[in-house]
């Protein structure tokens, strides 16, 4: 048992620190438990006036993802997103880790203005571009395939992977790989055999944030995809379960819970590295 | 010349890489192609993706051209007619309270939240894990449940309101215009906040706990400390976050379209859902594009700062 006389010091965190951190915990945190509690009422719950709507009182059900399930194409926009997002990741980490091991390790003429042009494109916002670029997709022959996200993904990716990647490669000591090709590599398998399997953790939040950008999309797969079948979660979701003026609440929110689910786990999995991800364009 | 000389380092670290045994005109011929090589993937991906629909993009702004028709050419008509357009003044006016308003948010409390989760030691992780997450879940699934959140019969905000007796009536959030703003306000601030908070938290970490225990002696109090130590030192990476959310709030499109499609009476329309509107919706991608061109400056202007500050960084280390 403490004495009375350190009590101030114990309790006075919880009054200058937890109680003005609750607000900033709620705030966060409500809306998304608000999601996933209005996913689970009933309807006749859900559309009372009256009743509390923070709480279920009359039973959880599974209804609205039933429903979600059967009566909509809930399970193949999920799926499309996941071709998606998989295939514009693989393709943008790839292109990420040649252009960054070549901006961060070798001397070449226009290095400086490719570095400053991946800058540039890094902060150009989709929306800046979705009008021509809907033009470009449509003479490619790619406008309503999944193929048209597959191609334009990367042109977000590539420059967030590169700038990434750049920066976590020149942390790594240069003289491993000089060894290397003492012994006679060239630089593709210095890159892969000596680099790669140090520059994992930069490899792996290079992955992580390209897999999410790609699945949170939602402009581009608005504009260039419109069968309803081939839609992405996100824009499937939002522009399918709404017909006309009846809103499907339940099921919306049961769409928007299960659609976040995956970058969810993800984010519970690999904390740290969306962390340091998200620090690393702005700190370094 | 500002970019080349903000660059630098990039070129600078290049030059320490060669190996040392061979002689320097061979190795040079070597990295030159093999760098090319694998540049090559990604500078024609953005060169078709990026720089060509950049083209594209300002010749539409120049043209009548419509859905399916390449039109011709009509010099800044479009500009002038969107300049004396009511409802892109409107739209102009909108994006720049929308973004000072939500900029101004996420930096006041994403501070304050930075400076309350540096100290956090108790369920150190689970907290700012918690905070993290607006950010990490798709922004369109997340706006739903916002909308939801502010549906007319239904509003859980008005509930609460009216169970505390704060207010008697349902408030309109989504179809009174200043109120529709404050939400999508609101919501991007919710969405933008743990960024702000994270990234300044790393920025609070980097500085030496000497210069506070300098402070200290010095007789400067918990203010004083924040103003003279914290507030310089993390200047740089306020700067950053600050410049690096500008451009993404100005161009949000998710948020607004999702909550009110720009409505009601076009009071919430940013640049790219207008843009939308006129492009996409109504055909006219003439003017679609020169309304979304009017991120173009803004975005020249960032990138100008950000590298400049990029620059200054170096020359520090």
């Amino acid at each position: 048992m403490s004495s009375p006389a350190r009590w101030p010091r114990r309790i006075r965190p919880l009054f200058t620190l937890y109680l003005p951190v609750t607000p900033f915990v709620f705030f966060a945190l409500f809306p998304l438990y608000f999601m996933f509690v209005t996913s689970l009422k009933k309807n006749a719950e859900l559309y009372d006036v009256n009743a509390a709507p923070f709480v279920i009182r009359h039973g959880v059900t599974f209804g609205h993802y039933e429903l979600l399930s059967k009566d909509t194409l809930f399970w193949s926009w999920f799926v499309n997103s996941l071709l998606v997002s998989v295939a514009a990741t693989v393709i943008s980490v790839v292109l990420g880790i040649l252009a960054a091991y070549s901006l961060a390790r070798l001397r070449f003429l226009g290095a400086n203005s490719f570095g400053v042009a991946i800058f540039i494109t890094y902060l150009v916002p989709p929306s800046l571009l979705f009008l021509p670029l809907s033009t470009v997709v449509n003479r490619l022959g790619l406008s309503d395939s999944l193929w048209a996200l597959v191609v334009t993904y990367p042109t977000f990716l590539v420059p967030f992977c590169t700038w990434l990647l750049m920066g976590y490669f020149r942390t790594v000591p240069k003289e491993i790989e000089e060894c290397a090709m003492l012994d006679g590599c060239n630089r593709f398998q210095t890159l892969v055999r000596i680099l790669l399997p140090v520059a994992v953790p930069g490899v792996i939040c290079a992955a992580l944030f390209a897999f999410t950008l790609s699945w949170n999309e939602f402009l581009y797969s608005l504009v260039f995809v419109s069968p309803a079948e081939l839609k992405t979660m996100t824009v499937g979701v939002f522009s399918e379960l709404i017909r006309g003026d009846i809103y499907y609440w339940g099921e919306l929110m049961a769409g928007a819970c299960l659609g976040s689910l995956p970058i969810v786990i993800a984010y519970v999995f690999f904390l740290d590295y969306y962390v340091s991800g998200l620090t690393a364009g702005a700190v370094k | 010349m500002q970019l080349k000389t903000a660059n630098g380092d990039v070129a600078k670290l290049a030059a320490r890489g060669e190996a040392p045994t061979r002689g320097l005109s061979d190795v040079l011929v070597r990295d030159t192609s093999v760098a090319y090589a694998f540049i090559a993937p990604a500078f024609f991906l953005l060169l078709f993706l990026v720089a060509y629909p950049f083209v594209l993009s300002v010749w539409f702004s120049l043209s009548d051209a419509r859905v399916g028709e390449t039109g011709s050419f009509v010099g800044v008509d479009n500009f002038r007619r969107l300049l004396s357009s009511g409802i892109f003044q409107q739209t102009l006016q909108n994006s720049m309270v929308f973004t000072a308003a939500a900029l101004t948010a996420k930096t006041v409390f994403g501070m304050a939240l930075a400076l309350l989760l540096f100290r956090v030691a108790r369920f150190k992780r689970v907290i700012r894990g918690a905070v993290l997450l607006p950010f990490i879940v798709p922004t369109a699934l997340s706006t739903l449940v916002w909308w939801w959140m502010f549906e007319p019969l239904y509003s859980v905000v008005n509930w609460t309101l009216k169970a505390l007796h704060v207010v008697n009536r349902d408030i309109p959030w989504l179809s009174d215009p200043y109120l529709a703003m404050f939400a999508v306000i609101l919501v991007n601030t919710w969405r933008g906040l743990p960024f702000f908070a994270i990234t300044l938290l790393a920025g609070l970490v980097a500085i030496p706990r000497e210069l506070y225990e300098a402070a200290e002696s010095d007789g400067a109090g918990p203010v004083g400390r924040f103003w003279y130590v914290t507030v310089p030192l993390l200047q740089p990476v306020l700067a950053v976050v600050i410049l690096f959310s500008a451009i993404f709030t100005l161009a949000d499109f998710n948020i607004v379209y999702v909550l009110t499609r720009g409505g009601p009476m076009n009071m919430t329309h940013l640049f790219a859902t207008y843009s939308f509107a006129l492009g996409l919706q109504s055909g006219q991608i003439g003017q679609g594009a020169a309304v979304s061109l009017f991120l173009f400056p803004i975005l020249l202007g960032v990138v100008f700062f950000q590298l400049r500050l990029v620059r200054k960084a170096a020359t520090y280390e």
